[in-house]
């Protein structure tokens, strides 16, 4: 289930939308007035045909106030000032739907008539088949146009929303790489350093269970943050190029030496009891892990940059004073490099062709997604945005030391690998992140896993 | 049960042919209707945005031949046997218990019952954080029964437990409902006969009240195990169908296929299946539990 990945807490966020500001008109409407058949129609389609105007502009988002509001404020920007031309006046209106299940009510719409004009996604995977479709406007001659609007991005990050060498997403907002977060008072009290190498990594789990503490928060009911640990793992061995060839479909390529031998390290991690023994049982989304480091009963955790922001929000104690962050181990005589990262370089917005105003949405993603208001706003709530040259407007983060780290970590990275489970066909996706579950809860063998994917 | 209205019916006027107009409109409209297009799905490929492409009987030799399909429908099969094991006792039971007149059996029903106005997927959430291992109350429970460290989503084995003890917690204030409703029916000379007999609470219970509950246990059973074949959301929200494959029931298998793999026709397939083994179910229990033969629980009276 990526899409938590990138926003965590669905129940916090929804109370939150819920109560605050953000419940759209629609909502309200739906809320207020029509009944029976229509209610719901309305309520699971995010309205019928029927009432869709064809000069509104509807931007689909994530039900998440952090990045509801820049937007909600982007978009009034262009309303005030957008005109069309021919004397139409266009608006555009954002749609929040709860994460949840977002990728199931897209998936949906996209299937009738009544698709968003604009819509949040993930890149990669999760909008490979409506590219196939053809759904989607193919922004990259509105880029070559205008180079600056290009140039304005982190070219890896803008790049890594491409499909078959063209452009369909425009970054909206943070760049979230993984980083391996510790609690930086208790390796002071303790007198550890973050690990630099693998074998640090080991000693450190020794260490850490010899005291009583359970070295690796993990919340393993989720598989996708076991997965994190492969894709480092994997990187670190083999390099990028290991995971790039399955992603490219190469014959053999789960055969890789460098994905048993990650296999394996995560089974010795696992005996050595780096992630406890009720990893199996905990909870991404009740907050099961994260509460379990905060405590102070977890060592370290291995986590997007969401992991500082939830930290804020959450336990802003110790957010402020004991939470640091290391870039993932080196492995010794691995052939990766040790700045790439793996993640998810950003989410984006993409226009779909059906849209009634195709050219005024594109105007909207030009004028608005990185203009200095957005990013500012971005920045204001903790983001750190796919814009180039970044560093200086940085330095007013509100955790601007932060924020600047991620910054130049994704900047000096060689690769930004896109998240596994995100990259790859949904099916295939689905059996490795079964599998790696079973190889982490002793149910499958690291050997089995590889026959298992190079069948699949 | 359409059987039990066949045979033996008795010659009593019936209303006519056009009072199930509503009824029927409704039912072949919401659900005859999707079903008949799920069946038609069921002959093709579809991603859900494309077109749609007929495959004739490719689905359902996929099916027959896809290993997943067999491990799901054992696991289905151990947690209908699981829960009707543990919610029958227990909900017939806990009704003619709460058949009883007396005001504290009112008030408790009253809280059983509870259970009753909450929807599935509040109460899967409100579990799953209960079951967290570190800071739920398996933290607390667990060490007395069994899980030291309080793992119990996250086992093969005690997943699929703690699925049928949230179904049971879940779906017994209904099974308890019918049964007190049905013990209620039970008329008080059968009870004063056999005092007037002799007979012991135990015995009572055994000879007038079970056989009097027949039919109420048939309708209570088919409920319970047909439905068993739709659990899809507490599996969903608790366990995520894992570990590995370990609560992957046929239904969040069909959810996976349409919604994770976005195979519409393989999993309306899946669908058609389901529909087939459901109502195969139900008319098996009927068949050969004699409940189509009953005119009425009351019958030799």
């Amino acid at each position: 289930m990526t899409p938590k990945k990138s926003s965590p807490f669905p129940f916090r966020t929804m109370g939150r939308t819920l109560g605050g500001v953000s419940l759209s008109r629609r909502g309200l409407l739906s809320i207020a007035g029509l009944a029976g058949v229509s209610a719901a129609a309305a309520a699971c389609g995010r309205g019928g045909p029927g009432d869709r105007n064809s000069n509104t502009i509807e931007v689909w988002t994530l039900q998440e106030q952090e990045q509801l509001e820049p937007l909600e404020n982007a978009i009034a920007r262009f309303n005030d000032s957008y005109d069309g031309g021919d004397g139409e006046d266009v608006t555009v209106e954002a749609v929040p739907v709860n994460q949840d299940n977002y990728s199931d009510q897209l998936q949906v719409a996209m299937g009738t008539n009544n698709r968003p004009d604009i819509f949040f996604n993930w890149g990669g995977g999760s909008i490979r088949r409506y590219v196939e479709q053809d759904l989607l406007v193919d922004l990259t001659p509105y880029l070559e146009e205008d180079t600056a609007w290009r140039d304005s991005w982190l070219p890896s990050v803008l790049n890594a929303g491409q499909i078959n060498g063209r452009y369909y997403g425009i970054p909206l907002r943070g760049m979230q790489p993984v980083l391996l977060f510790y609690n930086q008072t208790m390796f002071q009290e303790m007198g550890q350093q973050p690990p630099a190498t693998y074998d640090d990594l080991v000693n450190l789990v020794n260490f850490f269970t010899g005291q009583g503490i359970q070295p690796v928060a993990l919340a393993g009911l989720d598989a996708w943050t076991e997965l994190m640990w492969l894709e480092y793992l994997v990187d670190r061995i083999g390099g990028a190029e290991v995971f790039q060839a399955i992603a490219d479909g190469e014959e053999g390529a789960w055969g890789h030496p460098a994905i048993l031998q990650a296999l394996q390290s995560i089974r010795e991690l696992v005996d050595a009891g780096a992630f406890g023994t009720n990893f199996s049982s905990v909870a991404w989304t009740s907050g099961g892990a994260d509460t379990l480091f905060a405590s102070g009963e977890a060592a370290m955790h291995l986590m997007g940059t969401w992991e500082y922001t939830n930290q804020l929000n959450d336990n802003p104690d110790f957010a402020r004073n004991d939470l640091a962050y290391a870039n993932f181990p080196q492995v010794s005589g691995g052939a990766g490099d040790p700045a790439a990262v793996v993640g998810n370089p950003t989410n984006y917005f993409s226009v779909t062709r059906s849209s009634n105003n195709v050219e005024a949405a594109v105007e909207f993603l030009r004028q608005q997604m990185s203009s200095d208001e957005y990013v500012g706003e971005l920045i204001e709530a903790g983001d750190v945005p796919a814009v180039a040259d970044l560093t200086e407007r940085l330095q007013s983060a509100p955790n601007a030391e932060f924020a600047i780290a991620v910054y130049e970590m994704v900047q000096q990275a060689p690769t930004f690998t896109l998240s596994w489970d995100q990259a790859l066909e949904p099916d295939v996706a689905e059996l490795m992140l079964d599998c790696l579950q079973e190889v982490f809860n002793g149910d499958r063998t690291p050997e089995e896993f590889v026959e298992e994917l190079s069948n699949a | 049960m359409a059987a039990a209205t066949a045979e033996g019916a008795d010659r009593a006027s019936r209303p006519n042919g056009l009072w199930i107009l509503p009824a029927a409109l409704m039912f072949g409209l919401f659900a005859g209707l999707p079903l008949l297009v799920v069946v038609g799905l069921s002959f093709t490929s579809w991603d859900g945005i494309g077109s749609i492409e007929f495959i004739g009987l490719d689905n359902w030799s996929r099916a027959i031949r896809d290993e997943q399909i067999y491990d799901s429908l054992w696991i289905s099969v151990l947690l209908t046997v699981l829960t009707w094991v543990i919610q029958t006792p227990l909900s017939l039971l806990l009704g003619v218990w709460a058949a009883g007149r007396q005001r504290n059996r009112a008030v408790l029903s009253a809280i059983f019952f509870l259970p009753l106005l909450l929807s599935t997927a509040a109460i899967a959430l409100v579990w799953g954080v209960l079951l967290d291992p570190n800071f739920g109350l398996a933290a607390k429970v667990g060490p007395y029964i069994g899980f030291p460290d309080g793992n119990m989503i996250g086992s093969t084995n005690s997943a699929l437990l703690c699925i049928v003890v949230v179904l049971s917690w879940q779906f017994i204030p209904f099974h308890t409902l019918l049964y007190q409703a049905a013990t209620r029916q039970i008329p008080q000379m059968l009870y004063d006969a056999a005092v007037i007999d002799g007979a012991n609470r135990v015995q009572q219970f055994f000879r007038i009240t079970l056989p009097q509950l027949r039919n109420t246990i048939v309708t209570s059973s088919v409920l319970m195990i047909v439905g068993s074949l739709t659990y899809f959301e507490t599996v969903l929200i608790i366990t995520r169908g894992g570990p590995g494959d370990a609560t992957n029931v046929l239904p969040y298998y069909m959810y996976q296929r349409a919604f994770q793999s976005y195979e519409m026709g393989y999993a309306s397939t899946l669908a058609a299946f389901l529909v087939l083994l459901g109502t195969a179910l139900s008319l098996i229990i009927v068949r050969f539990s004699g409940y189509s033969k009953m005119r009425s629980t009351l019958e030799g009276m």
